[in-house]
């Protein structure tokens, strides 16, 4: 079985973000593997592990695919540590301020042409925080969808999937044939640190790059374009007591003097 | 006059109070139709239940297709209705379902898509407030239907009561929508309390409650409040993922937000600063959130909230 994990280079979420020219400056602030997309990353390592493993022979590898810029391999080499086989970087200049419709419609083209069996995604970038990957390349695929997964289970032999969809609407268990489109939800795993012998190993492991010619689409413009962007006032700190006793009542007459109970 | 069509939201066989809201938006955009999308046989009763919010008509498609293929089958069905009538603008409500289901419309009918608006204008262009609520960006279609989700709680709803047309439209489904077979359902736990992005009032504990979330949920409940969490409080595991409010989280933009016992790291407060007022009660007079709060207490949360509790119990008497 062979599993494509996507991901995404973010800036470090605990960074302070902004916008300039209309689109998020990745330049000033430290960019990491999107915290999220290491639980699919996790996942994927041990789905193939529960199969056979996916060392040089076994039946099973991991591709972790990204689209970004050239530096984005540092996030690759982060999953690649983690026991990931193999990584595609898609590359290109023309690709700057994309939106999620021509990211998933390079990332698909890529998929499509890569044998694979099984994509997995985590459930959304902490930068743009859309949400709409997997179920775009779902679509674009036209594979089956098993996304917001909290549990998956899969068995390579009978080619078939399952997973429990863990959303504000409710639970549900959800079953398909392979090939499929998963996303997982944070804490479905606790995604191991790469050993020391991992990132040896990364080191020696083939990050391949292309660009759009390589891949085989046109550049698609994104489809939504930002008007004006503005930082927002910082708010300003207000009343702030110290309690002596008589701090509980005094936040209940705030909200009584502002009329929220 | 522009035709805008809006994805009811239901829970429970009940409108959302976020269909008004995407009623609402719409509204500004041209003629509202709200599109439900219903098991066989259950579309009348569900439609029955728009009767707030500037809706002009329903329109009611019928398929147990939905129940069991789910986010594909939804998207299919909505984006061959879109292909049809080709409305100006789809909107729907940015939960996991709605935004699941705007991707994959907006990849089917070509269309450009905007995630979490807080705000849509007469002329299309969705606020969004992003970076953790920081910066205001304001963005519009290029392409297509524009297809927008609207955050919960984000605007004020027109609550005024209506009496659509209903109409009934055929749901097509294709077989590349089928894939995925829903083979059991179970609807989430509520415990009484409001859902976490649709409350008026979140109060939420963090690592300053030691992992008795006791105090947090009493007064949550004096207030009518839905509870909420810090990462820390989830990660040591004192409190469901699914109420972790931040950059991993949970976005909410309550009324009130009360933050007990939460330092307010940036990760936080990316969840919860759009709030309109922020109370916070918190031992560490140099805790960040002090900074965002409108009111704030320095002390115990274990004796500040109890009082708290005991005091809006006496207001609301």
């Amino acid at each position: 079985m062979k599993i494509a994990v996507c991901v995404k280079q973010v800036p470090d979420s605990w960074a302070e973000k902004k916008m300039v020219g209309g689109v998020l400056d990745r330049e000033s602030v430290d960019a990491v593997l999107n915290d999220l997309d290491e639980y699919a990353v996790e996942e994927a390592l041990r789905i193939v592990e529960a199969h056979g493993g996916n060392d040089e022979g076994a039946p099973h590898s991991v591709t972790v695919i990204s689209m970004g810029p050239e530096r984005a391999t540092e996030a690759l080499r982060k999953a690649l540590s983690m026991g990931a086989n193999d990584a595609i970087l898609i590359s290109d200049s023309a690709l700057a301020g994309s939106d999620s419709l021509a990211t998933s419609k390079v990332l698909a083209e890529v998929i499509k042409g890569g044998g694979f069996d099984l994509v997995i995604c985590g459930t959304e970038s902490t930068d743009a925080r859309m949400s709409v990957i997997p179920a775009m390349l779902s679509a674009r695929l036209g594979w089956a969808q098993l996304t917001f997964a909290g549990k998956v289970t899969v068995d390579p032999a009978a080619a078939t999937l399952s997973i429990t969809r863990v959303t504000e609407s409710g639970v549900d268990e959800i079953t398909a044939k392979l090939p499929a489109v998963i996303s997982v939800v944070e804490k479905i795993n606790e995604p191991r640190y790469p050993s020391f012998k991992g990132i040896m190993a990364a080191k020696k492991k083939t990050i391949e790059t292309r660009n759009l010619a390589t891949v085989g689409v046109s550049a698609q413009s994104a489809w939504s374009v930002v008007e004006d962007a503005a930082l927002r006032p910082p708010r300003a700190a207000g009343l702030k007591v110290t309690d002596e006793g008589s701090g509980g009542e005094a936040l209940a007459t705030f909200l009584a003097e502002k009329k929220l109970i | 006059m522009s035709n805008v069509f809006i994805l009811a939201d239901f829970a429970a066989g009940k409108a959302t109070k976020t269909t008004a809201e995407l009623a609402t938006a719409g509204a500004r955009i041209g003629e509202v139709t709200a599109v439900v999308l219903a098991p066989a046989g259950s579309g009348a009763v569900l439609a029955g239940e728009l009767t707030v919010g500037p809706i002009s008509k329903v329109l009611i498609l019928e398929s147990d297709d939905f129940t069991k293929h789910g986010v594909a089958a939804a998207a299919d069905a909505l984006a061959n209705l879109i292909t049809e009538k080709n409305p100006v603008a789809l909107l729907v409500a940015s939960n996991a379902f709605g935004k699941e289901v705007a991707g994959r419309v907006a990849v089917l009918t070509e269309s450009g898509i905007i995630t979490d608006a807080v705000d849509v204008s007469a002329d299309v262009i969705a606020t969004q407030l992003v970076f953790g609520g920081s910066t205001t960006v304001h963005s519009k279609i290029t392409h297509g239907t524009s297809i927008i989700t609207l955050r919960p709680n984000s605007l004020e709803a027109d609550h005024s009561a209506t009496t659509p047309t209903i109409e009934s439209a055929p749901a097509l489904v294709g077989d590349a929508a089928k894939l995925a077979t829903t083979t059991s359902t179970q609807p989430p736990v509520k415990g009484g309390r409001p859902e976490l992005t649709e409350a008026d009032i979140v109060v939420s504990g963090g690592r300053g409650t030691n992992g008795d979330f006791a105090p947090v949920e009493k007064f949550a409940d004096a207030l009518g409040a839905a509870v909420g969490a810090s990462r820390a409080a989830t990660d040591a595991g004192w409190y469901p993922h699914s109420h972790q409010v931040g950059q991993t989280g949970k976005t909410v933009s309550p009324q009130l937000y009360v933050a007990c016992g939460i330092s307010g790291a940036i990760q936080h407060r990316a969840g919860m600063q759009t709030s309109k007022t922020i109370v916070v009660v918190n031992k560490d007079p140099e805790a960040p959130i002090f900074e965002i709060a409108d009111f704030g207490v320095i002390g115990d949360l274990f004796t500040v909230l109890p009082a708290a509790t005991q005091g809006v119990l006496t207001h609301k008497a």
